[in-house]
């Protein structure tokens, strides 16, 4: 996977907890949080579906590597490799 | 042969979630929509917990915790419910303050406020601005042992009217007072002053009714009139976990437990503190039960209305402000709760509920004899005070009847008929349990913040993400044997 296609899975989860909010101009190097109406539940529940969606368990100090769309990718782009490789 | 509420439920489940108030269900649906088998059981024959509604004669409806919440839960509703139950949220917009040092009708919200702060308390612009910026910013997992009384004093030095503008209505909505930290009161404040004061329009009954449907569509079992008397650990592998519960006498296995029961209730009564170290033991014991209510719930009869007086009034005769006078059992203050026939569209019926700050001891040391009087002195005192607001609604009224502390143990089983939850520290507590035995966890009104009915429905996701973490890990466990053979650990 590259870290372009990590970046779309991230926007799809974003895109239905997030459904009024428009993601066609989303800065990568933005924190998701100045660019949308995002709440700490909301963070959740993009940890929640990355484990639903895609078994990817992100742990509670690494939270943090969620804030922006490039540093998602950085983050969970090996992961995600991780687990293809396995399976 | 008595009736076998279990009938049909399996012996094993992923989660079994006791009780359904909010967090209880919220929870229970999350889990379902991650794939779990879920089973809920209740101990009462009605969904909702303290989120619920009785009936009575000449067709009342009384909803119970109905008074409002703030505007987040349009967002938890659609995210975690339907965009269905979302749509019925709808904004109560005469919130009503009568008492000796002001009589004030505002949207409670922070533009509102601002101007009330300003134009009527003549408070400085830029404090109130500093005020409002400030408590946005607080965490909970702020280090910070300011109380609230000491941060209000602090912006509004001797302004006992500001004070009581701020606060009384935190205390009606949590039980908190001013000694609890002043985080709990920033973020529970905040998230009123975000938008104001909403409702759910429909009533309670159909509320609850639309969660049922979701919970079944979402392949949750549930069952009601079944008592948990026990969850089950095994503790001979060394380390201690949960292994099922004991209902109605039957053992139902599980791979993990959401308790919505108090707290307190959940390690001392159902899993046995000889479960737990005994540092966390003491924590837990330490953890000190919050306050409670009583309620006085006035049909108006068939045909007959009253006019709009507001949907929300604090009201009280008390010249200062304190909140131990809130909660003293001769207390003069109190919350209306006026139910219009827009709360049931279709219905043209009016209800009024009137909720007061209690202490469980105050009527719990009552005699039987005693407990009748005061219950029927509350209802006297709560229809005089209407009168000053609809006068001549006594003649109006066709049932008057009184809720306590100890109604509201007999209904949820809530430890000392609390219903708020428990002070700040029960947070740490609750949240500590599943380290503590692994697979017990617990969601529900704690800890001042995880309280009303947006607290505890958010607990109830932050708790079911970490069931679904356990189960997802111990599944995962058991899926792939080579990656980690059993054998490996001996």
């Amino acid at each position: 996977m590259t870290k372009d296609e990590c970046k779309k899975l991230v926007v799809d989860i974003i895109a239905d907890i997030a459904p009024d909010e428009d993601l066609s101009h989303l800065k990568p190097e933005v924190r998701l949080r100045d660019q949308l109406q995002l709440d700490s539940m909301d963070f959740l529940d993009i940890v929640m579906e990355l484990r639903k969606r895609h078994g990817i368990e992100v742990p509670e100090a690494d939270y943090i590597q969620l804030a922006s769309l490039d540093s998602c990718a950085d983050y969970l782009t090996p992961k995600f490799n991780a687990l293809a490789a396995k399976t | 042969m008595p009736q076998d509420w279990l009938k049909g439920v399996d012996d094993y489940y992923d989660v079994v979630v006791i009780g359904s108030g909010l967090a209880g269900l919220t929870g229970a649906n999350c889990l379902a929509k991650c794939g779990h088998k879920v089973l809920l059981l209740e101990h009462h024959y009605q969904l909702g917990g303290l989120a619920t509604w009785f009936t009575r004669k000449g067709g009342h409806i009384f909803d119970i915790s109905l008074h409002g919440f703030p505007v987040g839960m349009i967002k938890s509703a659609r995210k975690y419910w339907s965009q269905e139950i979302a749509d019925s949220i709808v904004q109560l917009k005469g919130i009503r303050f009568v008492n000796p040092q002001f009589d004030l009708t505002t949207t409670f919200d922070r533009a509102d406020f601002t101007r009330l702060l300003i134009e009527r308390f003549k408070v400085p612009a830029g404090t109130v601005e500093r005020f409002f910026t400030d408590l946005r910013a607080m965490n909970f997992y702020d280090h910070n042992p300011e109380t609230t009384g000491g941060m209000l004093e602090r912006y509004f030095p001797g302004r006992d009217d500001v004070k009581r503008f701020l606060m009384e209505p935190i205390a009606y909505a949590n039980g908190s007072s001013l000694d609890d930290p002043a985080i709990t009161y920033g973020i529970v404040f905040s998230n009123f002053m975000s938008s104001g004061v909403y409702t759910f329009r429909g009533g309670t009954d159909l509320l609850i009714k639309k969660m049922a449907g979701e919970l079944r569509r979402n392949g949750v079992e549930f069952r009601k009139r079944v008592m948990v008397e026990k969850v089950l650990v095994d503790a001979t592998t060394g380390s201690r976990q949960v292994t099922g519960v004991v209902a109605n006498g039957r053992t139902i296995r599980c791979g993990a437990v959401l308790s919505n029961a108090n707290i307190k209730g959940t390690i001392f009564k159902l899993a046995g503190e000889e479960n737990f170290a005994p540092e966390f033991v003491a924590q837990a014991r330490a953890v000190r039960i919050n306050t409670s209510s009583c309620q006085v719930y006035l049909g108006i009869r068939k045909g007959e209305s009253i006019p709009h007086i507001g949907d929300l009034i604090f009201v009280s005769d008390s010249v200062g402000f304190t909140t131990d006078e809130l909660v003293d059992f001769h207390t003069t203050s109190r919350t209306f709760s006026v139910y219009y026939p827009e709360t049931r569209p279709g219905s043209e019926r009016y209800t009024v509920v009137c909720s007061l700050n209690a202490r469980y001891d105050d009527w719990n040391r009552l005699s039987a004899e005693e407990y009748q009087r005061e219950k029927d002195r509350i209802i006297e005192e709560s229809i005089a005070c209407l009168e000053r607001f609809v006068p001549g609604v006594r003649t109006r009224i066709d049932w008057a009847e009184a809720a306590t502390p100890r109604t509201i143990e007999h209904y949820t089983r809530h430890w000392m008929g609390t219903s708020f939850g428990t002070k700040f520290e029960g947070l740490k507590v609750s949240m500590d349990l599943p380290a503590q035995l692994a697979g017990l966890y617990h969601a529900g009104s704690v800890g001042l913040i995880m309280s009303g009915w947006l607290g505890t429905i958010n607990y109830g996701v932050i708790t079911a993400n970490n069931i679904d973490k356990y189960l997802f890990g111990q599944k995962r466990g058991a899926a792939a044997p080579t990656e980690e053979p059993a054998c490996a650990k001996l």
